[in-house]
């Protein structure tokens, strides 16, 4: 196995492990912060987590690209072609 | 195993592969089509049962399109809702044995998005009318031109790639815990994947929503926003 292969799989573990830790803060901290709204103000838990949902999808979405790009990496990098 | 980027193709109609999506993308298609056109004959003003539940739907999306953007539904019901509805069966078709998600593959994905980056101009030149849709790029200011016209369509852009990301890694991780451990242990994983789904179908719908919504509303002049 030549150096390429072995560092694409690197990479793409690497991708993979870091670009969660981002989101995966950030998702906390949203949530926490809902629950925090929700507990003040009950009568708009609806709106509140609406928005929520909205919101941890497009968090996510950095997640995903990552996740993605490990793909990419592994399955369609066109260096090993 | 196989690439999750990869499609696997069925067979050929001439020299067009078809592959298992598309085969599940018609299937689909015809089947909400078929049932929206049972569902809804003979309309009546005292609904039966099954009309009540139908109405019941349909208002609650009409409810949710005016509560996000405040704009009235009517225009928009059909597209949203459409949208909505295909995407949720689409991600739901993994319940069928044997059948794999169309939007776990890219190109259903990038349609759908297509098909949010034009009707966000066709309802955006309909709201505000040709020159108003070109103003809804100087908006809040001309500085922003460049970036506006970038965000049209790396939104959409970023939409294709979370649906196709979040139902795509739903099923690799099914199929990952499936090759290691069997009968029972990947429900869970499977339950889960129904909640990504209802609320990825969700997050499209509200995000086209909130997408043409913008649009329509930086279009209008001044006076139109008042009446």
């Amino acid at each position: 196995m030549d150096y390429l292969a072995l560092a694409s799989i690197f990479c793409a573990a690497f991708a993979v492990a870091f670009g969660a830790l981002g989101p995966a803060l950030a998702e906390g901290r949203a949530v926490a912060a809902a629950m925090d709204a929700i507990a003040r103000q009950p009568e708009a838990a609806n709106t509140i987590s609406r928005t929520l949902f909205v919101g941890l999808g497009m968090i996510e979405t950095t997640a995903i690209y990552c996740a993605v790009i490990a793909l990419l990496l592994l399955f369609a990098n066109p260096l090993l072609a | 195993m196989n690439s999750p980027l990869a499609s696997n193709v069925l067979f050929y109609i001439g020299p067009v592969p078809i592959s298992q999506a598309i085969v599940t993308t018609w299937a689909i298609m015809a089947l909400l089509v078929l049932g929206a056109f049972a569902l809804t004959r003979g309309l009546s003003l005292h609904p039966t049962r099954r009309q009540a539940a139908m109405e019941l739907i349909v208002t609650t999306m009409d409810t949710q399109i005016r509560e996000t953007t405040g704009a009235e539904p009517a225009a928009y019901r059909g597209f949203i809702g459409t949208l909505f509805v295909f995407i949720l069966f689409a991600n739901w078709a993994s319940l069928v044995p044997g059948v794999e998600p169309p939007t776990a593959k890219l190109e259903t994905d990038a349609a759908l998005a297509i098909l949010v980056f034009l009707s966000v101009i066709w309802f955006g030149v309909r709201g505000a009318g040709v020159l108003g849709y070109l103003k809804s790029f100087a908006a809040p200011n001309p500085i922003m031109i460049p970036l506006n016209m970038l965000e049209s369509v790396t939104r959409v852009f970023s939409m294709f790639v979370r649906l196709f990301g979040n139902v795509m890694s739903g099923v690799f991780v099914i199929g990952i815990v499936a090759s290691l451990a069997g009968l029972l242990v990947p429900i869970p994983l499977m339950a889960l994947d129904l909640l990504t789904g209802l609320v990825q179908a969700y997050i499209f719908a509200v995000l086209a929503m909130v997408f043409i919504a913008a649009t329509v509303e930086d279009g209008q002049t001044p006076t139109q926003k008042e009446t």
